[in-house]
């Protein structure tokens, strides 16, 4: 049977739908379906909320389309099939002394779905986004397949496109050199919000992420730890065990004050004059990896996530935002922040040159409202959500957020005027729509 | 990685999922492969992605259960290859029982594609493991062929015969020093099962093929996979064929 109807969900559990999936082996049965039903393909669905849903539609899993095509070890080019996961090309070619030039904070990530969002990682500030580092990608289209190659107006609709331009079925990736296997890290607390940004203003490191404690308030507003990096050669150190969560959590284990209780902890863990060590690759890129399903420790309703970037200018406004989470109590202990670059490769990308802060909030019935909030906040900011995390930005505010939104949709709506490759993101914030 | 072996592997019906899991796990090992079935640029696909894994070598071949002009190539491949010979049998056909019902000429190419073409090809191979005096062939069969069941009957009767003849050629083998395991799969999650009703307890293609790579390592003769598959198979063979004859499972 080519289609199966099953539940499907985003990573945070809140949005669910049923609908029709097929799942092709080959290449040439991706091209069947990509001629007979088109339909929008998925990854891992490692996007929080509806960006890799199509209620009551069909949607194309490219799970096992996920081989090796072929290596050029003069140029480190790749050429790996969409369902390729980015952690098994680290775990492949790490050790031959390659590594994807950008890599998100998930291994399970797919080739796919890091171009469809042009992921973006922690040396984005020097590397700039995932999309930047593809050499060309093939989409399978119902007339057949075609080649793109980056200055192609088509591939700067499908690098950041969320899967509009039509199924991926393999990219081109240009791999960086590393030294070696292993990353130096160096952790230190930051004690407050200024003292973040301007360390994270005058990094050198070519990686940098910040953890931050959202619960922290006052004095301590924006406390919590930087890591700055670089890749290096020496032993591997044993990677931590990966875990399951046998069960959802109950809603007691986050509540604010056990959240408070943990991230002072976890704030302490590092030593007050700060620690440098030695981390195996997947524990320093991928460290929520090791807990399989981490989503299921915020319990069955959930939860959802806010990332959004503001210009480098608007320091205040993430002052504002720490306070109103911090006054809230609904923060979960998952808070990121981070300098980015101007790199972006495709029309809809996220990136912007600026800071990004990410927070995770169980879906209580008040984390609406607080997400609305900092989403109108970012927007008057002259910033932006990223789509792959969003659950709650509405529609007017995408022009301003993204100002060649109508110029993208022109083009994919002339290649597309049925909406077949629509997903509920598309269709909840209007993206197609031109008015 | 682990030791590195010479071991040559002929993957017959190389495009099936559980076929392209157990040849990542042997490039893994640093195996030779060559990966034989129809779908030419599939094939070459999975042996890119097993020289990266690995494999000392990875080549497409063609094999067309049906055309037995294809198998002389194979053979003349794998009486070239050095180390330890082994082949993994995943081939076969399972269409509808009502298609085969409107046209029962579909019961010849069930057969040959289950039975008769991948037999042919290893009874041809079987003196070269012989003469090495070592390797192992691995038939993959079906739980479908422990008791004919009015929903693919056909099916599991190629898939019987195929178990008998593993069963001989198991006995023959011993006594040279090569091995032939008999691999029984209960559900897996491939292209073949996706979307059907009645499914349960379905294992991924990766489960499988670590056991039959454990079944290699330890000389199994007869193996379930997964092993409870053993036991409902037990009591579905002890059902007595009056009360057996009524039922639809």
């Amino acid at each position: 049977m080519t289609w199966k109807t099953t539940d499907a969900w985003g990573w945070g559990r809140v949005y669910r739908t049923r609908g029709e999936f097929a799942r092709p082996e080959r290449a040439s049965a991706l091209d069947r379906i990509a001629a007979d039903s088109p339909c929008p393909a998925i990854g891992q669905r490692r996007s929080y909320a509806d960006a890799c849903l199509n209620s009551h539609g069909r949607t194309v899993l490219t799970d096992r389309l996920d081989r090796i095509l072929s290596f050029d070890p003069d140029t480190g080019v790749l050429d790996a099939e969409a369902g390729c996961q980015l952690s098994e090309i680290v775990r492949l070619f790490a050790p031959r002394g390659w590594l994807p030039t950008v890599l998100p904070g998930t291994g399970f990530a797919t080739v796919g779905g890091a171009i469809g969002m042009d992921v973006h990682g922690k040396n984005h500030h020097h590397a700039g986004s995932f999309g930047q580092h593809v050499a060309s990608l093939t989409l399978h289209q119902p007339d057949g397949r075609s080649e793109v190659h980056p200055g192609e107006p088509l591939f700067e609709a499908t690098v950041g496109g969320i899967g509009q331009t039509g199924p991926i079925g393999s990219a081109r990736l240009q791999m960086q050199r590393i030294k070696g296997p292993v990353m130096m890290v160096t952790e230190r607390r930051v004690p407050d919000l200024d003292t973040y940004l301007s360390l994270l203003d005058v990094s050198e490191a070519p990686y940098t992420v910040g953890w931050i404690d959202a619960t922290a308030s006052g004095a301590s507003l924006g406390r919590g730890i930087l890591e700055e990096a670089e890749n290096g050669a020496g032993l591997v150190p044993p990677a931590k065990r990966g875990r399951t969560v046998p069960f959802d959590a109950p809603p007691f284990a986050l509540a604010g004050t056990v959240v408070r209780g943990f991230n002072a902890a976890y704030y302490r863990r590092i030593p007050e004059r700060g620690r440098t060590v030695v981390k195996p690759m997947e524990d320093f890129f991928f460290p929520l990896d090791k807990i399989y399903d981490w989503n299921r420790l915020y319990g069955k309703r959930g939860f959802h996530q806010f990332q959004c970037v503001v210009p480098l200018a608007e320091r205040d406004v993430l002052r504002d935002m720490l306070a109103a989470v911090a006054a809230s109590g609904l923060a979960s202990p998952l808070a990121v922040l981070k300098r980015m670059g101007p790199g972006r490769a495709g029309m809809m990308s996220f990136p912007a040159e600026g800071y990004t802060l990410a927070i995770d909030f169980p879906a209580r019935e008040e984390a609406p409202g607080m997400i609305r909030r900092l989403i109108a906040m970012a927007d008057e900011a002259g910033g932006r959500v990223y789509l792959a995390k969003d659950a709650f930005a509405q529609p007017e505010q995408m022009d301003r957020m993204y100002p060649d939104r109508v110029a993208w949709a022109e083009l994919v709506n002339a290649r597309d005027p049925e909406g077949a490759y629509e997903t509920d993101l598309v269709r909840r914030l209007a993206l197609r729509t031109i008015q | 990685m682990t030791e590195t072996r010479q071991e040559c592997w002929l993957i017959l019906g190389a495009t099936s999922s559980m076929a392209r899991a157990l040849s990542r796990k042997l490039a893994a090992r640093g195996a030779a492969l060559l990966l034989a079935g129809r779908d030419m640029d599939d094939l070459e696909a999975t042996a890119a992605d097993c020289r990266h894994r690995g494999a000392a070598w990875a080549e497409p071949i063609r094999f067309d259960a049906r055309d037995s002009a294809t198998f002389e190539p194979i053979l003349s491949r794998m009486a070239a290859a050095e180390g330890t010979l082994n082949a993994a049998v995943f081939v076969g056909s399972m269409p509808e029982q009502a298609l085969i019902d409107s046209d029962p000429s579909l019961i010849d190419s069930v057969v040959t594609d289950s039975f008769t073409g991948p037999a042919r090809l290893i009874h041809a191979l079987a003196p070269m493991l012989e003469e090495r005096g070592s390797g192992t062939i691995v038939g993959v069969g079906s739980v479908a062929g422990d008791r004919g069941r009015v929903g693919n009957y056909v099916y599991g009767a190629a898939k019987a015969g195929f178990h008998t003849y593993m069963s001989g050629l198991r006995n023959r083998l011993t006594r040279s020093g090569a091995h032939a395991v008999t691999v029984k799969p209960g559900f897996v999650d491939t292209a073949m099962t996706w979307g059907l009703d009645g499914m349960f307890l379905v294992a991924p293609p990766e489960a499988v093929a670590d056991a039959i790579l454990k079944a290699e390592r330890k000389r199994k003769n007869i193996i379930y996979t997964p092993f409870f598959w053993r036991y409902i198979m037990t009591i579905i063979r002890a059902i007595p064929e009056p009360i057996f004859k009524k039922m639809s499972i």
